[in-house]
């Protein structure tokens, strides 16, 4: 059914709720990446075939969708139109769930969400702190619909923004509109996206050719709030830049999507076609003789192609090396023409502000960084997931209250932002706002919003050395001073992990960064030093004890502690010897056992199996963990 | 024994021809045939220069830059060790030796017996399962030492035996 104007849109848009009767029951299931792994779709099969075995099919759906954020709870499942919210829900429940909450609208006691910090079983999703103290705006909507059905997006609202800009608005006003939202451009640069927007516009296009591009290759690690909104609702990233297209004048688009996101990938593709079968993609689109088509490219696993002008070189079939931005992309860039690059999240902004208006969107957020942000809280933390909150809001309120803090009653030692081109910022840092420019300042970024908690048992030379050696890998080495800098800098600090640190070391780090800084072609060199530098301006006691007194105190550096068993402790259960690889464990049954130095790889296999947590690190100094 | 597939030119032909042989899908096509052999043998990426009417030259750049590609035939099952942040700082480093002990292989090497191919993989996005070991794109979560022997025995179980490295 092709779509002929916004009034039959609206029509659709109702004979879908109309179908639709608000109050029947529906289980809904969260597939998102971290419940896709802990078996989302055995789950939804369970589920139908319990339905079924009652002959209550017909009177209860079945909805699979995208990630709700709440990830460290997976699987999630949801009870609609009560809003009953089941947590680590397994195959093994279905049935009770079914028999009890669906047919008896009882409540699984078991299933429910304990709050750590008051101990009260919660049982509707609404109350569970975690979202409570969130502004999902954006990632809302993943729960509501069906990736792979547009009706779904219809029914709540979806391409309303792309008719009202397609017939009440005028390109000039859209760009102006999305200039006064004061939008920032989510992948990691927070350039304005509106003037963005407006210089492509305005480039010298001879045949009048323009590109809009969706970035999706989303590399940072620890980083997936762009997966899960492109797998979740493709349907919003497709509106936002269909809207974009019309605004600047370009008839085609694309979606580059990263190698390791097949799920994005096949349900981007599977909405470009149900869009085109309404008639909102492609020729004509709602009879307002604008044509936009996209088409989905598949990266091939580059770190460097989420850069602007290595993506446009990958997307023309080339290896992705950058090139330097004399003249930016928005006046040549994809087949030398004028093409409009935006990030995932920035696209799936774009509807919201086109039906709110800029005066609303404005109103959220910060003095400069409006609206809210999609973070992936990850690592040493209780509630890992993906958060949305205005921006602005403080470190702490993310970490300790959305977050829940530290697990297994460690210490919070520092939090990564930004990915590879980011920093990690200390506890004296927790009340930070987090914006654009607060970040920055701190000498770290926003990035594209992974936040990496590390607790106590993280060694910050590690950290340094671990985004140093993902950079050296991902280098394109195309120039001189991020092909050899970044790997010369990881050659001190592995030198230094090593025990084989030497004074002036840090000091050499810091020259090597600043040429680096200045020197490189793009902003995976320019940004590469942030690691180190950050940790050297917060942790530099954690540097100097690596060099000076060759002890890593987290535990961490393998050369720079030994493995021992604590003998009060021991029970002499015999576990750790049984896992020893190397056979360096001795000692008799129910006698405390020893760690042959000599032997020893340091893999850490006892310290994994052991219950009683009597293995110990420590170096000549004393115990370190 | 993995099963080597045939190599055919044609198939490469009908690849190339689903993308109206447009020199811009030169990555597409790439993705096509490593999926379809798990590698790219060189008679494949010559055709596709034929084909595309693309130096040989930049068919190998790309075959070289991308890590999605390698040169070489890849082991029966493909395991990718996560070391994205999330779970670098939950210890999968020490995962990751483990089981280049377990296979007497280093990451990036393929097992003598072509069982196993061990890869590095930045990130995989289910963070809060780290740290996540993903072998032939199913997840396995909250990884350990103890985990990694009990999750390779299934898969060499399945092919009938232990797994013996040493074994060509």
């Amino acid at each position: 059914m092709i779509l002929r104007s916004p009034e039959e849109l609206e029509s659709l848009r109702k004979s879908i709720i109309g179908r639709r009767s608000p109050n029947k029951a529906c289980i809904t299931i969260c597939s998102g990446p971290g419940c896709q792994a802990v078996g989302s779709a055995a789950l939804t099969r369970a589920f139908v075939r319990e339905l079924r075995k009652k002959s209550i099919d017909s009177q209860v759906d079945v909805k699979t969708t995208g990630c709700h954020g709440f990830c460290e709870r997976g699987l999630i499942t949801v009870i609609h139109p009560t809003g009953v919210f089941y947590q680590r829900v397994g195959t093994e429940d279905v049935e009770e769930i079914v028999s009890e909450t669906i047919v008896n609208n009882r409540i699984i006691d078991r299933l429910l969400y304990t709050d750590p910090a008051t101990g009260n079983k919660i049982t509707y999703e609404k109350d569970v702190p975690f979202y409570a103290r969130q502004k999902r705006l954006i990632l809302g909507s993943n729960s509501l619909v069906r990736p792979e059905s547009i009706d779904d997006y219809i029914a709540i609202g979806g391409y309303s923004a792309l008719s009202k800009a397609l017939f009440y608005m005028g390109p000039e006003e859209i760009i102006t509109q999305v200039i006064e939202s004061k939008l920032r451009g989510r992948g990691g640069g927070g350039f304005p996206t509106g003037w963005k927007w407006d210089s492509c516009t305005s480039a010298d296009s001879e045949d009048g050719i323009r590109y809009v591009i969706c970035n999706a290759d989303e590399g940072d690690p620890g980083a997936y709030m762009d997966r899960s909104l492109l797998e979740g609702n493709p349907h919003s990233v497709l509106e936002g830049m269909v809207i974009g297209g019309y605004a600047i004048g370009s008839h085609k688009g694309y979606v580059y999507v990263r190698n390791e996101y097949p799920l994005a990938l096949k349900n981007a593709g599977i909405a470009i076609h149900q869009a085109r079968d309404y008639g909102l993609l492609g020729d004509n689109i709602l009879d307002s003789h604008f044509d936009f088509d996209i088409r989905v490219a598949r990266g091939g696993g580059a770190f460097v192609c989420g850069e602007s002008t290595a993506l446009m070189a990958s997307l023309e079939g080339k290896v992705g090396r950058p090139r330097a931005k004399y003249i930016h992309t928005v006046a040549q860039g994809l087949h030398n023409k004028p093409s409009n690059l935006n990030n995932v999240e920035t696209w799936a902004n774009i509807p919201l502000i086109i039906n709110k208006g800029a005066e609303w969107y404005s109103k959220i957020g910060t003095e400069a960084s409006k609206g809210t942000k999609i973070f992936s809280l990850v690592g040493k933390i209780t509630n890992t997931g993906l958060v949305e909150v205005p921006m602005g809001t403080s470190l702490r309120e993310i970490i300790f209250d959305i977050g829940g803090g530290i697990p297994n009653g460690r210490k919070f030692k520092a939090v990564q932002t930004g990915g590879p081109s980011g920093g990690c910022l200390p506890e004296r840092l927790l009340d930070l706002p987090v914006d654009f420019d607060e970040l920055t300042k701190a000498g770290s970024m926003m990035g594209s919003g992974g936040m990496i908690v590390m607790d106590e048992d993280t060694c910050m030379v590690d950290v340094a050395r671990y985004f140093l050696s993902f950079l050296k890998e991902e280098s394109c080495g195309k120039c001189v001073p991020c092909r050899e800098g970044i790997k010369r800098m990881l050659e001190i600090l592995n030198r230094i992990c090593r025990g084989e640190g030497e004074f002036g070391d840090i000091e050499l780090l810091e020259e090597l960064s600043q040429s680096i800084m200045k020197a490189s072609l793009c902003a995976l060199g320019t940004t590469a030093p942030n690691p180190v530098l950050t940790t050297i301006r917060y942790f530099r006691d954690e540097y100097e004890t690596h060099i000076r007194d060759k002890a890593c105190p987290a535990g961490v550096c393998r050369d720079l502690f030994e493995c021992f068993i604590d003998e009060t402790i021991c029970k002499g259960c015999g576990r750790c010897k049984k896992e020893c690889p190397t056979g360096a464990i001795s000692g008799g049954k129910k006698e405390p056992h020893t760690i042959d130095v000599n032997q020893c790889i340091k893999c850490e296999a006892c310290f994994e199996v052991c219950k009683f947590e009597a293995v110990k690190k420590g170096t000549l100094k004393g115990v370190v963990a | 024994m993995q099963e080597t597939r045939q190599i055919s030119l044609e198939r490469v032909d009908e690849i190339v021809n689903s993308y109206d042989s447009d020199k811009e899908f030169l990555i597409h096509v790439l993705q096509d045939i490593s999926s379809e052999y798990s590698y790219l043998p060189e008679p494949c990426l010559r055709r596709v220069t034929e084909k595309l009417d693309v130096p040989l030259n930049e068919v190998f750049a790309a075959a070289t830059f991308y890590k999605a590609f390698s040169l070489k035939p890849r082991g029966k099952h493909l395991i990718h060790v996560c070391l994205g942040t999330a779970c670098h700082v939950r210890r999968a480093s020490q995962v990751l030796s483990k089981i280049e002990r377990r296979l007497s292989i280093k990451t990036g090497q393929t097992s003598r017996d072509l069982m196993f191919t061990l890869e590095t993989v930045n990130c995989l996005g289910a963070c809060a399962l780290g740290p996540v070991v993903m072998v032939d794109g199913e997840y396995h979560g909250q990884m350990t030492q103890g985990k990694v022997d009990r999750l390779l025995d299934r898969y060499t179980e399945a092919a009938g035996g232990k797994h013996d490295p040493e074994k060509s």
